[in-house]
């Protein structure tokens, strides 16, 4: 995690807030460092986090994560970190025969109307468990991105009805952070709006004020 | 004094901004978009009407019932009969707890009603049910429940229905917006300008011409109008607050600012081009001691020094 983003944000590991939605919208420009960021965040902060990941393989995740400070494999295996790589499933679910539904099983189908399937998988993923002892914080949903599922042949409503779903139940229900990918105009809420521009470094990213000259940075 | 009278014992513009946009009756649109949000003024009309003895009920999809509920005190809420439609709206979870035909199908059901209350319906949102439904179904459904109290044949036993819809513009194309606003008795569209918010509203009463005008306003915590006059006209650009000034000049490698007598002393530099006074003066008096070059000239033998034939080719 980069700890100018946390002090921009105004949030650090041990009290970042439950129940948002937090969309991460990029235009133009890659935005996967906030991807990286919020994923090392919440897995230091201890949460449960459900990663659907369309974009990229586990390895690049875990290479990143690594440089900064997480071991996705780890986090794995101790079932603190569920994992979706799209991209392995993907060839999984189109060249086999699934005995029940997929999380991608729209790709099979010629006309999808709905990825019911993919929030069942979050769902499942993200459901307390009743061991007695309430390990993780609280759950969280990353999801990079959506702009993939529409690549994939989902309408745009289709799209809304699973973060509606995500939010109605995952962030309602179990007061849960859901932190979503998209392409897009980014929407800024008239109240809360700051612009900065950024520069990213090796295993770092330094945030400052709009209108700096390179000469001084 | 009467529930409804307290409620209209306001302040005489609140109230004319408010009641001219319930008085009417049928559908009311709420245009917003993501810079200037319309729900807040959802909340308030369905306040307003709620205090004024009306039967509430809230199509709820797009927000949690809690949250749309936030904000109003305990009174308002036992009056607002809320449809949850934003749990599970499609019916994912398999029980059979979701209204059977969804929020199309409570909207129906509302069209059969014959109590002599005024109603207001609060669609919440209805951007969300033209992206589900088809745009004609819907525009039928809105008419025949906003115009069921002006059905001829019918004695007049049904009290007047108010729709509140709230669209979010951005959503949706030229042709659903306009087809909506076609059906729509009032249409606010709120914008505004450097923080102040404004609604532009559009009223069309039958048998005259539409009227419009546009209203100032902020939305009090708890759900109430204040209208404003607008912003003021020499107000200071807008300027963001939270972020500290940044000097740039702070880590240059070269020195950008000037002391005082370096100041000084270019402010009082004459530029040389400039023409000034006392250049003029300078100019028009000849300066003692100028005559202070001289020319010296050796004529050649051939030299003509006749100033009137100086090629010395006039043939005289």
């Amino acid at each position: 995690m980069f700890v100018e983003l946390n002090n921009l944000l105004n949030t650090t590991p041990d009290r970042a807030e439950q129940g948002k939605l937090t969309l991460l919208c990029d235009a133009k420009t890659d935005g996967s460092f906030l991807v990286h960021h919020f994923l090392s965040f919440y897995l230091k902060a201890n949460c449960k986090v459900c990663f659907v990941a369309l974009i990229q393989s586990f390895s690049h995740y875990s290479i990143v994560g690594q440089k900064l400070g997480v071991s996705l494999t780890m986090a794995r295996e101790r079932g603190q970190l569920v994992f979706l790589e799209g991209l392995k499933s993907a060839v999984d679910v189109v060249f086999q025969a699934q005995k029940e539904p997929h999380p991608l099983q729209f790709l099979r189908e010629a006309n999808a109307g709905n990825l019911k399937p993919l929030f069942e998988f979050v769902r499942e993923a993200l459901k307390p468990v009743d061991s007695g002892e309430a390990r993780w914080t609280y759950p969280v949903l990353l999801v990079d991105d959506l702009s993939v599922l529409l690549s994939l042949g989902m309408g745009a409503v289709a799209v809304l009805d699973f973060i509606h779903y995500c939010r109605a139940t995952v962030c309602w229900e179990l007061k849960l952070r859901i932190l979503w990918r998209r392409p897009s105009q980014p929407a800024v809420h008239r109240d809360q709006s700051f612009t900065y521009q950024y520069k990213i470094q090796d295993k770092s990213v330094s945030f400052f004020a709009k209108g700096m000259s390179p000469a001084v940075l | 004094m009467t529930p409804s009278e307290g409620a209209r014992a306001g302040t005489g513009r609140e109230l004319e901004m408010l009641d001219s946009l319930l008085a009417l009756g049928g559908l009311v649109l709420l245009r917003d978009s993501v810079e200037w949000e319309g729900r807040s003024l959802l909340k308030a009309l369905v306040k307003k009407s709620a205090l004024c003895g009306e039967q509430v009920h809230i199509l709820g999809c797009e927000v949690s019932e809690e949250e749309f509920r936030e904000g109003f005190d305990s009174d308002i809420n036992n009056r607002l009969v809320y449809h949850d439609f934003f749990r599970d709206p499609l019916n994912w979870s398999k029980t059979e707890e979701a209204f059977p035909g969804g929020p199309l199908g409570a909207l129906r059901a509302m069209c059969k009603r014959t109590d002599p209350v005024p109603v207001t319906i609060a669609l919440d949102s209805l951007s969300w049910l033209l992206l589900r439904l088809p745009c004609t179904t819907l525009c039928q459904v809105l008419h025949a429940v906003s115009h069921q109290d002006s059905c001829p044949g019918d004695s007049s036993s049904v009290g007047k229905v108010s729709v509140l819809g709230l669209l979010h513009e951005e959503l949706h194309g030229p042709g659903p917006v306009g087809a909506l606003s076609s059906l729509a008795q009032t249409e606010v569209t709120l914008g505004g300008t450097m923080g102040q918010a404004s609604a532009h509203i559009l009223c069309r009463r039958p048998r005259q011409r539409p009227t419009d005008q546009t209203q100032w306003f902020s939305i009090l915590p708890d759900f109430s109008l204040d209208l404003q006059e607008g912003p003021s006209v020499e107000s200071q650009p807008y300027s963001d607050p939270h972020i500290p000034p940044v000097d740039p000049t702070t880590h240059l490698t070269f020195n950008l600012h000037l002391s005082k007598k370096e100041r000084e002393a270019r402010d009082s530099l004459i530029l040389p081009f400039q023409f000034s006074s006392e250049k003029q003066q300078a100019l028009l008096r000849p300066r003692p001691g100028q005559a202070t070059s001289h020319i010296f000239y050796e004529p050649d033998a051939y030299d003509d020094l006749d100033q009137e034939d100086p090629d010395d080719d006039l043939d005289i």
